[in-house]
């Protein structure tokens, strides 16, 4: 990990980019108040050190007809030494999955999960979430409506 | 809903890992042609599929430590409860995502904290003084990827 140290500056130029992923570094001066030339050789700083990581397009899968989204939170057997490692590598086979997070907590890991409709899911469930390794306990969690999903930081 | 071909979903692929680049280098890597890109990207984002972008930051290095899911249920199930719920939890700086669920829970936080200090901190001034909350159950997430989904 990098630790560079960030000043005001670029703490401005970093929340008016997480407002605008798409703006301009000239946009960016502008609303940071700093002259092009800075704003744009900070962007890159930032970027050298792995501070930015990229801009990614956000795909809204529901409007591509992925209806169903679903939580799946696991626990696995932990007295496989390789139980993470090995139920990890067979769950990024599975296309649907979006998002995989582990935790310190009574879940060990969870999973986003998209399907096209209940059928869909059931099968996926059924044929490549319960065959994954080391598993002892699964638990769904329906997604009715998303409120907030910015993800920006209080920078 | 619009139907997508082999190139449609290379190019969310590509968009997805890197929404910066320009429809011309897109094309010239899938073999289109700049203004052909160009016009599927318009479709995409027409249709609602392509709904943004967003910037990924490394929180650790931007003194970001600690992200904790919590599993919120709340007492009285009214439109009015929830309604009071969702305004308040969504105003948190610190809840970076907050989603509606069915299950064991009612709702789904995602919150974000300088370290374990400071997530206590939010955790008692900010989601436990929140209207209606009636149990907290907290996660605190070790790692985490993203992968591309079914585009293949």
């Amino acid at each position: 990990m990098s630790t560079i140290m960030l000043d005001d500056a670029d703490r401005r130029i970093l929340r008016h980019l997480q407002a605008d992923p798409a703006a301009t570094s000239a946009e960016l001066a502008d609303r940071a108040s700093l002259n092009a030339a800075t704003c744009w050789r900070r962007l890159e700083r930032l970027r050298e050190a792995g501070v930015i990581r990229g801009t990614r397009a956000v795909i809204d899968w529901r409007a591509f007809g992925w209806e169903v989204e679903v939580s799946l939170r696991l626990t696995l057997d932990k007295t496989q030494p390789r139980a993470f490692d090995d139920f990890l590598a067979a769950a990024r086979q599975v296309p649907e999955v979006l998002e995989i997070q582990t935790f310190l907590g009574q879940v060990d890991v969870r999973l986003g999960l998209i399907a096209r409709d209940m059928a869909h899911y059931k099968e996926i469930y059924r044929d490549r979430i319960l065959t994954l390794p080391h598993i002892t306990d699964v638990e769904a969690l329906m997604h009715i409506a998303r409120l907030k999903h910015d993800e920006t930081l209080p920078i | 809903m619009i139907a997508l071909d082999d190139r449609d979903r290379a190019i969310l692929r590509a968009l997805s890992d890197d929404a910066t680049q320009t429809a011309g280098a897109l094309g010239r890597r899938l073999g289109l042609s700049q203004p052909a890109t160009w016009r599927r990207i318009r479709r995409l984002e027409e249709a609602g599929i392509l709904a943004g972008r967003r910037v990924d930051l490394d929180l650790a290095a931007l003194g970001f430590g600690v992200t904790v899911f919590l599993g919120v249920k709340i007492a009285t199930r009214g439109r009015a409860s929830m309604d009071d719920f969702e305004r308040a939890v969504s105003a948190i700086p610190e809840v970076q995502s907050v989603e509606h669920i069915l299950g064991l829970y009612d709702y789904r936080l995602r919150v974000t904290a300088r370290d374990i200090a400071d997530f206590e901190r939010v955790l008692r001034r900010r989601i436990m003084t929140l209207p209606g909350v009636a149990s907290v159950d907290a996660n605190v997430m070790l790692s985490e990827e993203r992968l591309p989904g079914p585009l293949g």
